[in-house]
This record gives structure tokens, C-alpha cells and sequence, in this order.
């Protein structure tokens, strides 16, 4: 029990100390008809040898992104980290600090944070960020109740182009609340018209660009279209990559953005922990949710870091907060900010410009095969293949070849038998053009 | 000269004509602290008697303001927005939160008097 | 005041300036290929202007965070006795686990078939829970406790939906965590409040004078955040139950009674479980948790998407409502829940085993009556009798001082140690709660309590100056919050740091 500092000399001296004759005396107050008197059925104490070859066992029988040509996105991207991210998450000062609720010795963790929120209000475009919510659907439920707080209206539109899992949890955060929730039909081809599902009721329109069929879609004519009605534009990204080369959120008059930093510093991880991000407008800071970090000086006049506006958070505000949260991901906030850092502008903008040259170079190959059509106009590093045949079954024939070569739309629309041939692909500067000639022969072959 | 009253929850009532002007006691922002934000209710606003009406922030607390009695919102106190310090400073003059209409004069009669008042704030120790 | 050096630094605090202020143009940390030529396929979709990212090389970057990092407290560093946050060890085979191909690299939308051992990895994180809290059911997704408060009360409300009548209200007591009530109110519940006994338990009888057919739910802490063992709990459960209510149990204090009492068996409905208390994986300066919900047999049917189910052809995951056969009330999250953190925690549970987990939280409670049996004369403990994993002290012992707990806090900082919560729960003045956890050895305990009771002497003795002016030791003194609330600055830009430098 190497984790257990106390031996059974001191806890012999302890209990005596206290004037208890056992440890059972300290539980005194628990009924004694539910006090366990031995161990649980599970298996005992193991040393690091047995707890390695257990887990390590788990891991062999997986197919890993890193072993083979991956090509999966659909919200989740596998991009390099530099080692020098994972080196610096592991120092045991941010690793195994809690939140930062006493800033004289959390400057560190307050300092990356504000650097953070800075990071994403110039990427994203937007006046400011948060410092990190769960996750980018758990970030679009938030900005939805975010906007019914702003606009004090009871419904929202979410695009087709919305990540479908992103509905998913817009739609139960409202499903107990006096909330309606307007889904637009699945929009593979990316022309559906949001602005006419605006009513007086409207408290914003949710649209993600890229588009999870990877269309890249202006929403400057859609905001405007809000803008006149008093509605709020949601806009969602959840390739942050992208904002390396694609026009952001904030330019196109996004009120708030959300979206999933999964893609800087953190790795695939099977879909978690990941970053949810929160950008919006100055004016509406106070009712976005989510920790912030705020500048000011101590005492003696030097820049220091607090969080602030606490007021808005359930730890004073109880049942009138902006929302329930309480952690954000503040490890991988920290992962995100030192990859940024260590891309810097110059950086940022040639990762962008691989994954979209390599998308660009594997859609030109892939859709060269005999029965096989790229849907999309424009993409980033995604775009969608429609098959000959259902998606599904060509992705398990593929995975049998040792390779993952997409994510088929029926994995998260399974009962829409319209979408059942699409096949998302993405690319990322991971993928070599022998990864992509690899996936060219094998679908030819699987089709 | 216009009469005051004072409710339980600290706010204070200066009644001038048919308008009223509501604020919270000097007592109540000494408690409070800093004050870093309000929030004003719109004007227009029909708010009732022991209703919420406004907020008060310092960095540690938030505090809903009642209103006194009831009626509708005729204007909220603008030098609130850029220096709710203004609060601390002057909290029963320069520190007013919002303008209100009397929407039943009787409802004055159930508040306290300045006398009235600072007994009720010895009496909490 | 120390002394002002030239370069502000001081010894091995080396002072850091924004990213934003370090840039180089034309630095670089990274060397990436130049991409292969082709028609892009942007559109007019193209973004024009640039983005205002600084630009350094490796060492730099690598500078910048390794003096931030020595500007926080960690566990690795010292004890941490944040009451009602569990700061224990974090082990480092959690860290290489989690870290390993095959899981660290693995596509959450990756076919079944490539991820078998990904899913049998859930699956006994899963069992391990379920065992440990004699509950049937669990859903793995929620992201933090707070999610996991959410996930419990939403099925809570589905499954009174399904029965017919939602009802109106859930019960808090006054000394719950603030996410208690904020999820409550997320779910459309209105909240009312539970008052305390002398003793620092829910009042039975004021509980059950509020109970009618209008409860949806109670909401308790058990180990309440008093530290105290809520002993009526069973008599409060049948109560409950018996208005046709549910019974949610916020598992943040389950360090206290992991391997020794199970929650099922005190006929709680719900329970979230933060893997980063109880299960050691890393609070990593605020995030990311995870918080596994457990379910009693009444709930099971309403486990939200996704779940996994073992069958004759290996593991799968159900992640559509439409292609389950129970009735999921939805889906709280994208993906499957921290994965991540499942693997430190299942590691950590296989490194304690049935048997350590009963040693930890023993060793957790022995820890807790020590610092409260040694303070107990200096120091004014709240309530009478044996406490749990954590103490609870108030500030009369800093009565007439001129001392506050806020600032006999930040001198417990200038001796290198994390002051303990503070201010909360909010039913004692002035709250000083301890959680030393059982990762604390009798040498730093001891420490501790040593340094604690020196502290209370200076503070008896009339040296409110030296507390008013701490911490002094620390990399920034007392900041100014009131000034950072009221004319917020939530980012940098280019102009703030041209004034700062000029200054």
C-alpha cells in the first residue's frame, strides 16, 4: 500500500491521542447494520508491475490512431503535440494544484489562463473568453442557456450542420426546462435556411462552421438576419485548427462562440478529457458561465491575477448562478495555450495550411475512385464521401484492411437511412501520402 | 423634503410626490463591502412588493434588492454602471438605485421610520 | 516589504512576462514540412488578417512555463488540507497509464471491433464503482461532479415524468455545496432549504414536516460538509421514499467511507462519484474531473446515453435512445465520458485494491479526528463527537483578535503550507474545514498542527499586524479583487502592455 504514509505504529499513537480505542469507534455515527466489516469483493492491493500488465493487456486489444492510417474525425482530431506540452502538464505544480482560489501561490495557474483566455478571443475573433468549460457539446448547451439568459426567449435553432451529439445535449439540458429546441433537418450539402425558423420566441441560432459534413458556410448574412430580430448568433467550432486558415466567428458577428480545443495539446484520449471553449462580447461577459481570470496588482503594485466575477458561479449564486459548473479543464486548457504558444502566428498558420493542403490532396485522390463523390464545395481538413454502398459496413471492411478510414454519418444518425452512405474523412499533418494512397487502395478494393 | 422609510431587507424609500426613489442603507452596503456591480431592473418594469428588483455585487456576495412596495420603473440610477463604488461612498444620496411610481400608498404604512429603523439595526448586534 | 531586487526577481522566484510580450517575429518552436501543392479548397472562406499570436523558440516557451509552474502550490509540494476537495496524492503510474498507446491514441468513433479492450477498460472502471457502492447501475459520462449532480436529477425527473407527475421542488440543506442547488434549478426545480440540527445534521424533523408529494428529490452530502456522519440516514431515506421522492447523494465526501459503508445500502438513489477526489486523478489546477453517477434499481432504466453492454460478441457501446431497450433520458456529453480519467482511476483502485481502499479511508477519518483531538484546545471545533474525513472549526478562538480566518489563511501560506476551506459550509462563522486525507504522513500532520497552534498563539497575543500584512513569502501579496471586479480585464492587448512597461 505505497500510497499510505502511516504505519501501524502511528496509527496506534494517533488513535490514542485521540482517545479511541479503534478505528470502528471513529464511525460511530454510522448505523452499525450498514457498517462493513471486511474488505468488498474485489480484487486486493497490486504493486506497479501487476497494475501495468493489466491495464497494458486492455490497451494491446485496440487498434490505436498512431499504429495505423487514421483518418477519423467528426468532432475528435489526432494531431502532433510537441513533446514539450506533455513535459510541462506533468510538472507536479499544475498537475497536482487545485483551482486557483488562492492567488498568491496560483499565479501560475491564473497567468496561463489569462494568457489562454487571450489566446481564444484572438483566434476566435471574439471580445473575450472564459477559462475553459468541460467539453465543446457541454460549451453549446452553455452558450443556448447563455442566450435564453441575454434575450430572456425560450427557443433555439440548431443547425443541421451542427454536430449531431452537440444536439444531443442542447436538446436534454432543455428537455426538463420550459425550453423549445428547433433542429433543422441533417444538412449534408450545407443549404439549409436557418433564418426562416426564427420566430419572436428565438433566443438564438446555433451553427457550426466547419460544418460536421465539413462545408465551410458564412454566417454573416445569418447574424444580420438575427441581429434585426433581437436573436443571438451561436457559432460553433469544433476544429480549432481551422481558425489557422478560416475566417473566425467573430468576424462573421457571432455573439458568443463555443467550441472543442481537443485539437491543441490534448490527444484522441477515446473522446475525453477534452477543452470545451466560451468566447462572446464584452457586454454579455457577465452572463457568460465558467471561470474567468481577471488582471489587477497586490499590494505593492505588481500585475497579478485573480479569478473574478465569481459572483455570477454556484458557489455564490446557489440556484441563481449562471450555471451549475464548478470545474473547468484547466490541465487542458494548459495543454492547449502551451501548443499554441510553442506554434506561435507563424507556426499556427502553416499547421492549418497542412491539414488543409493534405484534405485537399486525399479528396482529390479519394474522389478519383470509380463510384465514389466528394459532397463538398469548400472544406477544411473534413469533407464527406458519398459511397455506393452504406458507410458503416465499408469502415468495418476497411478497419479489417488495418485501417481507420472514417467515420460513417450512421455511426451518430442511425436512423436516417437518407445519410446512410456518407462517410466523413479527415486529414490531418499527421497523415503522410502514404497513409492516403494506402486509403485509396483499400476502399477501391472494399467497395 | 420628501419622507423616508426603511424596509427589513436595508433598502431605503424616499417618497417625493407621486414618485419614489429606492435605495439600500448605509448599513447594508457597509456589510456588503465593495460594492463591484449592479444590476438595475428596465425601465417599465412592473415589480411587486417583496419582489426582486435589482442586484448588488461585491466580490464575495451577491444580494438581491427588494422592492419596498409596489408600482413600475420609471428610470435606474445611470452613474450606477461606470462607479458602483458610488454605492459605498454615498449609499443613501448619490448611490439610489432606481425611480419608481406608488402603485399603493398603503403599502408604505407597513415600513419603518428612520427611528424605527436604526433600533431594528442595533437589534441584529 | 522584502527587498526590491533590480530585476524584480527574488532567488528562485524568476518573475514572467505575458507570452504576448515575448514575442519574436520570425521565431519559431515548431519545424513543420511545407504542404504538398494542391487546390486549396477554402472557398472565399479564407482568413485575411492575422491572428496576433506571439512567436518564440522552444527554450522560451519552455522558460515561460517552467517559471509559472513555481509560481503554484501543489500536493507534490506540501499538504493541502482543502476540506471537501480531497487534495491526495496523485499517482504517477495513473500519469503513464493514461499515457499509453492503444488508450491515449484511440478515435472515440472508431469502429467496436478496434476498440474492445477501450470498452472492457470502462466496463471494470464501472464494476469497481458499482461494487464499492452496491448500486446496479452507472453512467459514465458526466464530466465533473457538478455534471454528475445533473445527470442523478434528470433521471430523477424522468422518471418521475414517467410515472406521471414531475413534481415541483428538491430539498437542499443549508450547508450543501452551491452546485446542489444550481443543478436543482437546471432540471426546473425550485429549491428549499433544509435547516441543521445543533449537531450539524439535517433536522429530521423539520425534513420530514417539508416532505409531501410536491419533493421530487432530497439532495445530501454524506459525509455532510460539516465532516459529520449524517446518522438518521437511514430513517431520512425511508422518509423520502415513503413520499414517493428520491434520494440523491452527493458523493464528494466518499472518501470518508469507500470500503466501509456502501451507499446503496443506505437506500440512497443516485450518488456522482469525482474520480479526482476519491479516486486520486489529478484536480490539474481546476480540471478536468469526471463524475461516474451510480444508480438504484428505481433509476437504472433512466441511465443516460452512452453505456456499455457486454455480450456473447464482446463489448459494444449503445449510444442512440433509439437503440437502447431501457428509457435513457438523453445524452449529457459528446463522446464517452473522461476516458482519460477512467484509466488513472482504475488504475489507482487495481494499486489499492478492496483491501487498501478500506486502509485509505480509515486512515482518512484517523487523520481527520487527529488534527481535531490536537487543535481541538487552540483552535474551536464546531461540533462535539468524532468527525469524518475532514474537521470543521469556527473563528471564536479568533474572537476579539482582530484577526480574521481569511487572514490567519494567508499567514498559514507564508508557512508553505495551502490554507484549509474557508467560509464554507456556511451554517458555522467564519468556517475553517481541514481534509489532511490519508496521503499525509504523521511527520507533516504533526507539522501541521505545530505550525497551526503558533499561529493561534501570535494571533492571541496581539500581532493582528503581522496576519493583516500576510503572506509576504509569496510570488504576489494580498491582490486587489475589487479593483479586478469592477473594470474587468479578461485579456491582454497590445496598448495594456505598452502602458504597463512604461510605468
Amino acid at each position: 500500500m505505497r500510497y499510505l504514509p502511516l504505519s501501524a505504529v502511528d496509527r496506534a499513537d494517533m488513535l490514542q491521542a485521540i482517545g479511541a480505542k479503534s478505528v470502528d469507534a471513529l464511525f460511530c455515527d454510522v448505523p452499525a447494520s450498514v457498517l462493513l466489516d471486511a474488505p468488498v469483493d474485489l480484487p486486493s492491493h497490486a504493486g506497479e508491475m501487476d497494475v501495468e500488465r493489466a491495464i497494458a493487456a486492455m490497451a494491446a486489444k485496440n487498434m490505436g490512431t498512431g499504429t495505423v492510417p487514421s483518418f477519423l474525425g467528426a468532432g475528435a482530431y489526432r494531431h502532433h503535440v510537441p513533446s514539450t506540452v506533455d513535459h510541462m502538464i506533468q510538472r507536479g505544480e499544475f498537475l497536482t494544484s487545485y483551482t486557483p482560489y488562492q492567488p498568491e501561490v496560483s499565479q501560475g495557474t491564473l497567468q496561463y489562463l489569462f494568457e489562454f483566455q487571450t489566446q481564444v478571443a484572438l483566434l476566435t475573433g471574439m471580445e473575450v473568453a472564459n477559462a475553459s468549460l468541460y467539453d465543446g457539446a457541454t460549451a453549446c448547451a452553455e452558450a443556448v442557456l447563455m442566450a435564453a439568459r441575454v434575450t430572456k426567449r425560450n427557443k433555439a435553432v440548431l443547425s443541421g450542420g451542427l454536430h449531431p451529439q452537440y444536439r444531443d445535449v442542447v436538446k436534454t439540458q432543455a428537455r426538463f426546462l420550459d425550453f423549445e429546441v428547433a433542429m433543422a433537418e441533417p444538412d449534408p450539402m450545407g443549404g439549409e435556411d436557418l433564418a426562416a425558423m426564427i420566430d419572436e420566441n428565438t433566443a438564438c441560432v446555433v451553427v457550426q462552421n466547419p460544418t460536421f459534413f465539413g462545408h465551410l458556410r458564412d454566417a454573416t448574412a445569418l447574424a444580420a438576419a438575427c441581429h434585426e430580430k433581437g436573436v443571438l448568433l451561436v457559432v460553433a467550432v469544433n476544429e480549432v485548427v481551422s481558425l489557422g486558415a478560416v475566417k473566425p466567428p467573430g468576424d462573421m458577428g457571432a455573439d458568443i462562440m463555443i467550441g472543442e480545443g481537443q485539437s491543441l495539446g490534448n490527444g484522441l484520449s477515446f473522446g475525453g478529457p477534452y477543452l470545451g471553449l466560451m468566447a462572446t462580447r464584452q457586454k454579455l461577459v457577465r452572463q457568460m458561465p465558467g471561470r474567468l481570470v481577471g488582471q489587477t496588482t497586490d499590494v505593492d503594485g505588481r500585475r497579478g491575477w485573480v479569478l473574478t466575477l465569481s459572483t455570477r458561479e454556484q458557489h455564490i449564486r446557489r440556484e441563481k448562478a449562471t450555471s451549475n459548473i464548478c470545474t473547468n479543464s484547466g490541465l487542458c486548457a494548459l495543454a492547449f495555450t502551451i501548443h499554441l504558444t510553442l506554434l506561435g502566428e507563424a507556426g499556427f498558420g502553416k499547421l492549418a495550411a497542412i491539414n488543409h493542403a493534405n484534405a485537399a490532396l486525399l479528396a482529390e485522390k479519394l474522389g478519383g475512385i470509380a463510384g465514389v463523390e466528394v459532397i463538398n464545395d469548400s472544406f477544411f481538413n473534413e469533407f464527406t464521401l458519398r459511397l455506393p454502398k452504406p458507410a458503416g459496413g465499408v469502415v468495418e471492411a476497411l478497419a479489417a484492411k488495418g485501417i481507420l478510414g472514417g467515420v460513417p454519418v450512421s455511426r451518430l444518425y442511425p436512423d436516417d437511412p437518407s445519410l446512410a452512405d456518407l462517410m466523413l474523412v479527415a486529414a490531418s499533418e499527421t497523415n503522410t501520402v502514404g497513409d492516403m494512397d494506402a486509403l485509396a487502395e483499400a476502399l477501391g478494393e472494399v467497395l | 423634503m420628501s419622507t423616508v422609510k426603511f424596509t427589513e431587507e436595508h433598502e431605503w424609500i424616499a417618497i417625493d410626490g407621486n414618485i419614489a426613489t429606492v435605495g439600500i442603507t448605509a448599513y447594508a452596503a457597509e456589510q456588503l463591502g465593495d460594492v463591484v456591480f449592479v444590476e438595475l431592473p428596465a425601465v417599465g418594469k412592473a415589480v411587486t412588493q417583496g419582489g426582486d428588483a435589482a442586484v448588488v455585487e461585491s466580490v464575495k456576495a451577491a444580494s438581491e434588492v427588494y422592492a419596498p412596495i409596489s408600482g413600475e420603473i420609471t428610470e435606474a440610477n445611470p452613474a450606477l454602471d461606470d462607479e458602483p463604488a458610488t454605492v459605498n461612498a454615498d449609499p443613501e444620496g448619490a448611490g439610489w438605485f432606481f425611480k419608481m411610481t406608488i402603485g399603493d400608498a398603503s403599502e408604505l404604512d407597513g415600513l419603518m421610520d428612520a427611528n424605527a429603523y436604526k433600533s431594528f439595526v442595533e437589534g441584529l448586534g | 516589504m522584502p527587498t526590491r531586487t533590480i530585476t524584480g526577481n527574488r532567488g528562485l522566484q524568476v518573475e514572467a512576462t505575458l507570452i504576448f510580450e515575448q514575442d519574436t517575429p520570425g521565431v519559431t518552436a515548431v519545424d513543420l514540412p511545407d504542404p504538398p501543392k494542391v487546390k486549396g479548397r477554402l472557398g472565399d472562406m479564407g482568413r485575411d488578417e492575422a491572428i496576433g499570436l506571439p512567436n518564440l523558440s522552444e527554450p522560451e516557451v519552455v522558460r515561460h512555463y517552467m517559471r509559472l509552474s513555481q509560481k503554484n502550490y501543489a500536493i507534490d509540494l506540501g499538504m493541502y488540507p482543502l476540506g471537501s476537495c480531497t487534495m491526495k496524492h496523485n499517482p504517477r503510474l495513473n500519469e503513464k497509464m493514461a499515457r499509453l498507446p492503444g488508450l491515449s491514441d484511440l478515435h472515440p468513433l472508431q469502429p467496436e471491433s478496434t476498440v474492445q479492450g477501450a470498452l472492457e477498460l470502462i466496463e471494470t472502471c464501472a464494476h469497481w464503482l458499482r461494487v464499492l457502492t452496491n448500486m446496479p447501475a452507472v453512467a459514465m459520462s458526466p464530466a465533473a461532479g457538478a455534471h454528475g449532480e445533473l445527470c442523478g436529477l434528470m433521471a430523477i425527473r424522468a422518471a418521475l415524468e414517467d410515472q406521471g407527475n414531475p413534481r415541483k421542488k428538491v430539498l437542499v440543506p443549508e450547508s450543501a455545496h452551491g452546485t446542489n442547488p444550481a443543478s436543482a434549478a437546471l432540471c426546473g426545480y425550485a429549491v428549499e432549504s433544509i435547516p441543521a440540527n445543533a449537531q450539524g445534521r439535517v433536522d429530521l424533523d423539520a425534513l420530514k414536516e417539508k416532505l409531501d408529494t410536491d419533493v421530487a428529490a432530497v439532495m445530501l452530502t454524506n459525509p455532510n460538509t460539516c465532516g459529520l456522519f449524517e446518522n438518521d440516514i437511514l430513517e431520512i431515506a425511508e422518509a423520502v421514499h415513503a413520499v414517493g421522492a428520491y434520494f440523491y447523494c452527493d458523493g464528494a465526501n466518499f472518501n470518508a467511507i469507500v470500503g466501509r459503508v456502501r451507499p446503496g445500502d443506505l437506500g440512497i438513489d443516485c450518488m456522482h462519484i469525482n474520480l479526482h477526489k476519491t479516486f486520486s486523478t489529478p484536480h490539474g489546477g481546476g480540471g478536468p474531473g469526471s463524475g461516474p453517477t451510480v444508480f438504484s434499481e428505481a433509476l437504472a432504466p433512466f441511465v443516460p446515453v452512452p453505456y456499455v453492454v457486454h455480450d456473447a460478441d464482446g463489448f459494444r457501446m449503445v449510444e442512440h435512445e433509439s437503440r437502447s431497450d431501457a428509457k435513457p433520458f438523453g445524452r449529457m456529453k459528446a463522446f464517452h465520458g473522461q476516458f482519460g480519467v477512467f484509466v488513472r482511476a482504475l488504475s489507482y483502485m487495481m494499486s489499492m485494491g478492496s483491501d487498501g481502499l478500506r486502509q485509505a479511508s480509515a486512515d482518512a477519518v484517523l487523520s481527520a479526528n487527529y488534527l481535531l483531538a490536537r487543535l481541538g484546545d487552540t483552535l474551536t471545533p464546531s461540533f462535539g463527537g468524532p468527525c469524518m474525513h475532514e474537521a470543521l472549526f469556527d473563528d471564536r478562538f479568533l474572537k476579539d483578535t482582530g484577526v480574521s480566518t481569511l487572514d490567519f489563511a494567508k499567514a498559514m501560506i507564508d508557512e508553505g503550507v495551502h490554507p484549509m476551506t474557508m467560509y464554507f459550509p456556511l451554517v458555522v462563522h467564519g468556517a475553517l474545514l481541514m481534509e489532511p486525507t490519508e496521503t499525509e504522513s504523521r511527520e507533516s500532520l504533526d507539522g501541521f498542527i505545530e505550525m497551526v497552534k503558533g499561529l493561534a498563539a501570535r494571533a492571541a497575543n496581539g500581532d493582528a499586524g503581522y496576519f493583516k500584512n500576510a503572506p509576504r513569502m509569496t510570488p504576489r501579496r494580498r491582490l486587489d479583487e475589487t479593483a479586478a471586479a469592477r473594470s474587468p480585464v479578461l485579456r491582454w492587448k497590445k496598448e495594456d502592455s505598452a502602458q504597463n512597461t512604461s510605468e
